[in-house]
């Protein structure tokens, strides 16, 4: 995520102070953005031409205003879609294809392990759902809405996993590596 | 605090020799009032039968199965039949509606075999049907209703009176999502009023509503999802909100 077209966007609806911008960015998207990063941010911004600095110049007293040269920048962020390459690399699906065939890892017990965080982070996002406002907290609830349908195709997709894992064991010829898939036990999960 | 559900060592095994199947090997848990836990496995896991065995619908092979702190199976046939029409309220898969019977008529069955009368019983029943939003609905039959609808009813029925066990198998099984997730928020809202739910659903969106998930594998329990609090929660994404 960019902090930079974060920021820009912000600014679109009226000249904000940096410490207003730091706080507005986490009420609504629910992720934080350091003192260092907001300012390190707006000073790339304004040297770029996108933001106008005005105030005494002291840094947390100015008042940062969007430029034409930000507006479209910001137009062009909002209308461009962001490609799936773009995003950082999935850990977890990495982590899966390289157990399948290391030796020694249980893989059902890593299935259920990262199963069991899923379902907490679940349980979690659920709760912060619950306790929003629909309208005074729109924008937090569809940032918490992209977690839980995220959460949910990775529940799905570890089932479907645990399944496909299931078949392929049994249709393996036997062998050292055709060892029926033991159910995950409470030894075999970090918890 | 007590545990409304407890289920100690439990085992149920089905058929015998070359056909025993061993439906749970050996289950504990503990269900407090105002807790809601979810039981989520794949098909065949035991799930239905852990449900089954906290209702005294079915008895375990061995173990025990206690409901407000009474083991089941000290109980007489008509003490059980007692329990499970006061204490505990079941909303299974199969609806099992009386097609003869208007929606109120259908919810208040229950109350009316518990010995209130006719009266108290209708009155109760349109709360209940209150409770799940389609008072509306009270005189229809079931035939004249959505699935939806009819869930809603189902679930009403479990929930009249003052059952303090809520044991659901499936219950958004057939709803669209939104049914669903309102199915899902009167559940959470009747363990938050003091009510012990289990659910048993594959759908992990609901399941995250509960208080702690156990996941069934092979008629074990191999692990557990427990919500901690909303600081723990926030902490998760990293923010201070
Ligand atoms: N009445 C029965 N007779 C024989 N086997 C049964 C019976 N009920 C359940 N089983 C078996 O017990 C196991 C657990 O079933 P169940 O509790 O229905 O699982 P789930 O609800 O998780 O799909 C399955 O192998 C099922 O075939
Ligand atoms: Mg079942």
């Amino acid at each position: 995520m960019s902090v930079r077209h974060g920021l820009l966007a912000l600014l679109s609806e009226r000249p904000r102070h940096g410490y207003e911008l730091r706080a507005e960015f986490e009420r609504r998207t629910g992720s934080a953005l350091n003192v260092g990063q907001v300012y390190t941010t707006l000073s790339r911004l304004e040297r770029d031409g996108a933001v106008v600095g005005t105030g005494d110049g002291e840094e947390g007293r100015s008042t940062y205003a969007l430029t034409p040269a930000g507006a479209e920048e910001l137009h062009d962020w909002f209308t461009t879609p962001v490609t799936r390459e773009s995003r950082p690399r999935d850990e977890l699906a990495i982590k899966l294809a390289l157990a399948v065939g290391a030796p020694e890892v249980d893989v059902p017990a890593v299935l259920q392990a990262q199963r069991t965080d899923s379902l907490r982070a679940l349980q979690d996002y659920t709760r912060l759902k619950a306790r929003a406002d629909a309208v005074d907290d729109l924008a937090w609830l569809l940032v918490l809405d992209a977690l839980v349908f995220q959460t949910e195709a990775e529940v799905r997709w570890l089932d479907h996993c645990e399944a496909r894992l299931v078949r392929a064991r049994a249709a393996a010829p036997p062998g050292p590596a055709a060892a029926p898939v033991r159910a995950p036990g409470r030894e075999g999960v970090r918890r | 605090m007590s545990a409304v559900l407890e289920l100690r060592a439990v085992t149920r095994q089905h058929g015998a020799g070359e056909g025993l199947v061993h439906a749970l090997r050996g289950v504990s848990l503990q269900v407090a009032a105002g807790e809601l836990v979810a039981v989520m496995g794949p098909s065949g896991s035991g799930k239905s039968t852990l449900l089954h065995l906290a209702g005294g619908l079915e008895a375990p092979t061995s173990g025990e199965v206690l409901v407000e702190g009474t083991a089941l199976s000290g109980l007489s046939r008509k003490r059980l039949a007692q329990v499970r029409r006061r204490a505990v309220g079941y909303v299974f898969q199969d609806l099992n509606l009386v097609p003869a019977l208007t929606a109120a008529e259908n919810v208040a069955l229950p109350r009316e075999l518990d010995g209130a009368g006719a009266r108290a019983a209708r009155r109760e029943a349109v709360e209940a049907l209150t409770e799940v939003g389609i008072a509306e609905l009270a005189d229809r039959f079931p035939d004249d209703m959505s699935g939806g609808q009819q869930q809603r009813v189902a679930i009403a029925r479990a929930l009249v009176g003052d059952r303090r066990l809520v044991l659901a198998d499936e219950p958004t099984g057939a709803l669209d999502s939104e049914t669903g997730e309102a199915v899902m928020a009167l559940l959470r809202a009747r363990c938050d009023a003091g009510a012990a739910g289990v659910l048993v659903t594959h759908d992990a969106r609901h399941a995250a509503w509960a208080d702690r998930v156990v996941f069934l594998r092979d008629g074990r329990v191999v692990d557990e999802s427990v919500y901690r609090s909303p600081e723990a929660a926030l902490g998760t994404l990293g923010s201070l909100r």
